[in-house]
């Protein structure tokens, strides 16, 4: 967001948690909705569509069921590894020119795996359209996995591994991740580990995108400046071909730790880095808008926060503090996180604990909760703003099971939290007992504790 | 993490200072050559000199609202580094009408985003409204342009959040430290030596006073540029502007003008070891004319950056990363759009195993081929109008458009500097394009750093 900038006033990893939630804020009454339409394609592809007639690109946003947490046990690290391979060589180009053909057409096409989901996106102008989703289609369903390239994209991951293995952030993420979900699969590395890295074979990655890219777990949204007929049509040719059904494959539930606790990692850092976290709510839960609106007074919005006012306007601990919801296919979770000075962790921690304590007990001013949803309701729009932001809603929309009308009803379902619905769900989340905090720095009169 | 956004995220946390204004100017080119400008811009200056450019996209009933002032961290004064930042911070607090914290309370109860940004040339401020606010948010923005009030119990606990922020930006991050010294040893004089946030022990020093005396001789209608990107023309715009910003009465604010940094005559290396560090790798800074350097030619040198370094089939890539192999990521970048001496990047992080010296050897060789032999006719075609495609993209994304004029604007350029620039890029030659190169990418024009991880054990 700020790519031109050098220094912005909020730290902009807020920004990006707040994304992760995909919760769509509802309209302003009086705006204009995008108008989705439901088309289905000649080969039977049910697309999402949002027509805009005055921009010549085309964006489109494609889901597979099935995330990081399918990598087999031992081979972590696997979806990543051959979302990396995509457009190194498929069909009948080689790595180079499969690159040039996408580069020189200033065809965009990023991936990315998150525990639950596999995302593919391609932008393109109109006007190179017909190669774009040849070249789409070439890449899901007959990328070459050659060793030369395989082994380049290793070493490239195994480079990330190795900045991740002294990074403080990635620290504090993997170890929280790994004390709160043990054996369960959303313990694992989205990068995988190391041993598990050198593992990984191209026949390994070949069966994966055969496993992973199919109809039956497919999930389309698309927005641009052509017809409804078209944008099937173009479907058609990147995704026809693939295969009817992905490999069967399912992730347990995973469990909460019943108790908190407290882990220090030891680093000689000036500044500490703290997560914490308590269980959430799904996003299908009766009680997640409730959630979400409480959440955005505690700790999800913008400058406004009890957790931002408490800790860095009043009393300068921290550059950035924050909370957020986290519901995940098999786990709820409710996060946060604040990085602070060595001799500010244990004041910045009793600060939090003490302002989720107070919201369970008092929940929050009737003027607050105005406050919320007036922001969250008129914020809405602003999601929508580009192609390939409405091609991602549209695939969140679906994979959430939201409706095709959810834009229209997603205010209503804001409007309609009271203050009783806040002070029910905050009682049955905002447990400072069951934190489990990992801390990565040098923290002064702070002590590890619980198990 | 894939591949893709491995390299993005490479990007954006290694490189954000340097490729920073490259980017935004790599994307301010056009397919077809015309009068009229590819994003339909409007401008008008108000009596008090604010200069006002509209930028109409009408996907969604929204806008983004942006003022930029002339003024940034290369305009504080000597010891008092960080002080346009710390400012930037200070501008959210209380005004002669509203108390502390109401400004965002406000924004926030009309559905606004809100944040701000520094550089060295500029501060900006911005919201992103839902288009019958805007009035709401003009009129808190003009009262913050002479209405700030400040005192040291508002000014302490700022100070110590932005320590913290230097903590999190740079002293927890090796290549950020690095960074930091590579511009300090290349500027002597110039104060794109010093870093934006500013040097912790000159922070620890700022107080109330030292930002309202910035704040007072930079903050003031004729030293900005208002930009509203969205659902609006200019025609709807004007009244608003002349209501709310028209009544502000000029400053009399003087050119900026920096010391002048003397001819750099000989090459100069820095390197920086630490514990943090994985692998070695290597960032070499060159100085370069910028926009408004007379005698410069920064659009042929923007096609070279995007033949040397800007993709994955580019030549530093192509023979760091995928022919030998000695890297994992290589690449290069040029910050067109500064107001004083602009700057061109080369990088490359080293594979384990394989030495740094070994890396910038590569390096070297694929420069001087390439300064020796130039480009091919179709490398610099297809430099062309992948910087051409890259401008219908911005067209889909008014917080890029308006971020492109606000920073080009703030440097000098003018709207029809940036309407043309599609021209210009369709204009450079294989012939320019070397010429370009050969007069900046120079070793005695150059600082290389090092960054090396500490010896184990």
């Amino acid at each position: 967001m700020f790519a031109f900038t050098a220094v912005v006033r909020r730290f902009a990893l807020g920004l990006c948690l707040i994304l992760f939630v995909f919760v769509f804020p509802a309209l302003v009454a009086a705006a204009p909705i995008a108008k989705v339409q439901r088309i289905v394609t000649p080969a039977g592809i049910e697309i999402w569509y949002v027509q805009e007639p005055n921009i010549p690109v085309i964006s489109v946003s494609l889901g597979f069921r099935g995330g990081t947490a399918l990598d087999p046990p031992g081979k972590s690290g696997l979806a990543n590894f051959a979302l990396g391979l995509l457009d190194e060589g498929a069909g009948d180009l080689d790595s180079l020119a499969f690159q040039k053909a996408i580069i020189n057409r200033a065809i965009h096409l990023n991936s990315n795996a998150s525990r639950d989901l596999v995302s593919v996106s391609l932008q393109t102008l109109t006007r190179n359209r017909d190669e774009a989703f040849e070249l789409l289609g070439l890449a899901l369903g007959d990328a070459r996995f050659e060793a030369a390239p395989v082994e380049r994209v290793r070493g490239q991951i195994l480079s990330v591994l190795a900045d991740e293995e002294r990074n403080p952030r990635n620290i504090a993420a993997r170890t929280w991740f790994g004390d709160v979900f043990q054996d369960h699969p959303y313990a694992q590395r989205a990068n995988g580990t190391e041993i598990a890295v050198r593992a990984i074979t191209p026949t390994d990655l070949r069966e994966w995108a055969r496993g992973r890219f199919a109809r039956d777990n497919l999930i389309v949204g698309a927005s641009g400046d052509v017809s409804p007929d078209e944008i099937a049509r173009l479907i058609d040719i990147a995704l026809a071909g693939l295969p009817a059904k992905a490999y069967p494959a399912s992730v347990p539930e995973a469990l909460f730790p019943s108790t908190g606790a407290t882990q220090i990692i030891r680093m000689p850092l000036m500044q500490s880095m703290v997560i914490f976290g308590l269980p959430g709510l799904k996003r299908d839960d009766d009680d997640f808008y409730a959630a979400y609106v409480m959440n955005y007074i505690l700790g999800g919005g913008g400058f406004t926060s009890r957790l931002y006012q408490e800790v860095r306007e009043k009393r300068g601990l921290a550059y950035s503090v924050y909370s957020y919801l986290a519901p995940l296919q098999h786990a709820a979770l409710y996060m946060g996180g604040v990085a602070t000075r060595n001799d500010g962790v244990a004041q910045s921690l009793d600060i939090i604990r003490a302002e989720i304590a107070r919201l369970a007990e008092k929940s929050v001013s009737a003027e607050e909760l105005s406050v919320a949803k007036q922001y969250l309701t008129g914020a809405f729009p602003l999601r929508l703003d580009t192609g390939s932001k409405v091609a991602g809603i549209l695939v969140q929309m679906q994979f959430e099971s939201l409706g095709i009308d959810y834009l229209e009803r997603r205010n209503g379902y804001m409007e309609a939290v009271t203050l009783d619905d806040i002070g029910r769900v905050a009682r049955r989340l905002l447990d400072p007992a069951r934190m489990r905090i990992v801390v990565v720095g040098d923290p002064e009169d702070l002590a590890a504790d619980g198990s | 993490m894939n591949r893709f956004s491995v390299w993005r995220a490479k990007l954006c946390a290694v490189r954000i200072l340097f490729i920073a204004l490259a980017i935004s100017i790599v994307a301010l080119s056009h397919p077809r050559a015309s009068t009229a400008g590819p994003f339909n811009s409007e401008y008008f200056e108000l009596d008090n000199g604010l200069q006002v450019v509209v930028i109409p996209n009408h996907r969604a009933p929204i806008v983004v609202h942006m003022m930029w002032y002339r003024a940034g961290s290369a305009d504080d004064p000597v010891g008092k580094s960080g002080i346009a930042h710390f400012l930037e911070h200070l501008m959210f607090k209380a005004t002669d009408k509203l108390e502390a914290g109401e400004f965002s309370r406000i924004v926030a109860r009309n559905g606004g985003q809100e944040n701000a940004f520094t550089s060295w040339d500029y501060t900006g401020y911005f919201q992103r409204v839902a288009r019958d606010r805007l009035e709401i948010v003009m009129e808190l923005e003009a009262g913050r342009i002479r209405g700030l009030v400040l005192d040291e119990e508002i000014v302490r606990p700022e100070r110590d959040v932005i320590l913290e922020e230097r903590s999190a930006r740079t002293d927890n991050q090796p290549s950020s430290l690095l960074a930091e010294q590579i511009s300090a040893a290349q500027f002597l004089r110039h104060p794109y030596g010093t870093p934006i946030i500013g040097w912790r022990h000159e922070i620890e020093t700022l107080n109330h006073e030292d930002a309202l005396a910035f704040y007072r001789r930079y903050y003031a209608p004729d030293n900005a540029i208002l930009v509203v990107a969205g659902d609006i023309s200019a025609a709807e715009l004007k009244p608003l502007a002349e209501k709310y910003y028209g009544v502000i009465p000029a400053a009399g604010v003087p050119p900026r003008r920096r010391p002048e940094e003397p001819p750099q005559i000989s090459p100069r290396r820095v390197s920086f070891t630490d514990a943090r560090v994985a692998q070695p790798s290597l960032t070499r800074s060159y100085l370069a004319p910028g926009h408004g350097t007379e005698g410069g030619d920064s659009v042929a040198l923007q096609v070279f950056a995007e033949i040397l370094g800007s993709k994955s089939t580019s030549r530093l890539y192509q023979a760091l990363v995928v022919e030998r192999p000695l890297a994992a990521w290589a690449g290069s970048s040029y910050q067109a759009l500064a107001l004083d001496t602009s700057r061109f990047y080369v990088y490359a992080d080293a594979l384990p195993g394989v030495s740094i010296t070994e890396v910038e050897a590569a390096i070297d060789e694929t420069i001087a081929e390439l300064l020796l032999n130039g480009p091919s006719e179709e490398e610099v075609a297809s430099a062309k109008g992948r910087m051409q495609d890259a401008v219908v993209y911005t067209l889909d994304n008014p917080q890029s458009v308006a971020s492109i004029f606000g920073n080009a604007m703030s440097v000098g350029l003018s709207v029809e500097d940036i309407e043309s620039w599609p021209d210009r890029v369709a204009a450079v030659t294989r012939e320019r394009v070397m010429a370009a190169a050969r007069a900046v990418l120079r070793l005695e024009l150059s600082v290389t750093g090092i960054l090396l991880p500490a010896e184990e054990g």
